[in-house]
């Protein structure tokens, strides 16, 4: 367990750095995960992580790495459905990496 | 895949209702799992599993995570093949409409028949 | 096929939903608190004897006397000791434990 701090708030992640309440998610406070994932938010990284939060809203899950390319190629196109995209905006694995800054669990089967 | 790279028929057999043990949620999380091996992967729902899949699911005043709108992440999982035994439906006064996703609806021997085709067949 | 029953038919209908999925050739085994339904008398065993006619059935010894009921087995079922449940589990190609 530790802890991050955002706009002076402290918020609990656990030993990997994810959120472990996820109701408490902000926009702030993604952006302390993402300085800590040393990522730099562009609006294509705030899509994929906007994309994450709304897919956990909808299944109740993160999704594995490939699901997410398939369902975001479905979504916001071709272009941006590929690993090689992905990847480079989220260079330590889109699942990863989004799901942390998204604040949702680790996908499941993700190793 | 094993060493000769073939596919196998895999089957999970859900016979436990959703909150009342942890079978379904970890059954659940076992078949999201094996879509990552690219087997040929089905969900038989027989006896209380049925109830996995009933429509309009609430867990705010349990407390326990509602876990019921996965099964319709499975699809994405390229996960299709979901077996409903009738007995069991109509057993518990369900019907397909009661059910969350789309299933087959499948008699006690056309789903002792289903197993029987199955390489593996892995019980929650 | 191999199914395996390890719940008591007197608390749950695990048995009778195994049963209904047995097909001709096929095996059952049980174990643990399903032994009882392999028993004279008891309620459960006019269905073990219907099994009998298209499939075999087999109960483990050790879970029969650990209950006293070793002396009480219907005719047809076969009483099979730990050696023979891994045989029965290594002869079949397919397992389904009835949970």
């Amino acid at each position: 367990m530790g802890t991050i701090e955002a706009s002076g708030k402290t918020y609990e992640v656990d030993e990997e750095g994810y959120l472990v309440d996820l109701s408490q998610w902000n926009e702030e406070l993604a952006g302390e995960i993402a300085k800590a994932e040393k990522i730099e938010m562009s609006d294509s990284h705030w899509e994929v992580v906007n994309f994450l939060r709304e897919y956990y809203n909808e299944y109740q899950i993160a999704p594995a790495v490939r699901v997410l390319t398939k369902a975001i190629g479905k979504k916001l196109g071709p272009e941006k459905g590929s690993n090689q995209y992905l990847y480079e905006l989220f260079p330590y694995g889109p699942a990863k990496q989004a799901c942390k800054i998204a604040g949702l669990p680790k996908p499941t089967g993700c190793v | 895949m094993d060493e000769t790279g073939t596919v196998k028929k895999f089957l999970f057999v859900n016979r436990k209702a959703p909150y009342g043990s942890v079978y379904a949620l970890e059954g659940l999380e076992v078949v999201l799992i094996s879509a990552a091996f690219d087997q040929d992967v089905g969900l038989a729902f027989l006896d209380d599993g049925v109830y996995q899949l009933a429509k309009g699911q609430n867990t705010k005043a349990i407390e326990t995570k509602n876990f019921s709108p996965t099964y319709r992440a499975l699809e994405g999982y390229d996960i299709e093949k979901l077996y409903v035994e009738r007995e069991s439906l109509e057993a518990r006064g369900l019907t397909e409409d009661d059910l969350l996703v789309d299933v087959q609806v499948l008699g006690a021997s056309e789903m002792a028949a289903l197993m029987d085709e199955m390489d593996v067949m892995i019980s929650f | 096929m191999l199914h395996i029953v390890n719940k008591s038919p007197g608390e749950r209908a695990t048995l009778y939903s195994c049963l209904a999925h047995v097909r001709p050739g096929h095996s059952v085994l049980l174990i643990e608190d399903a032994v009882y339904a392999a028993t004279k008398g008891h309620a459960a065993a006019a269905k073990i004897q219907a099994a009998l006619a298209t499939a075999k059935v087999f109960v483990l010894t050790a879970d029969l006397e650990a209950r006293a009921r070793a002396g009480a087995v219907i005719d047809g079922v076969v009483q099979v000791d730990y050696r023979g449940f891994v045989e029965l589990v290594t002869q079949n190609p397919r397992v389904q434990s009835w949970l």
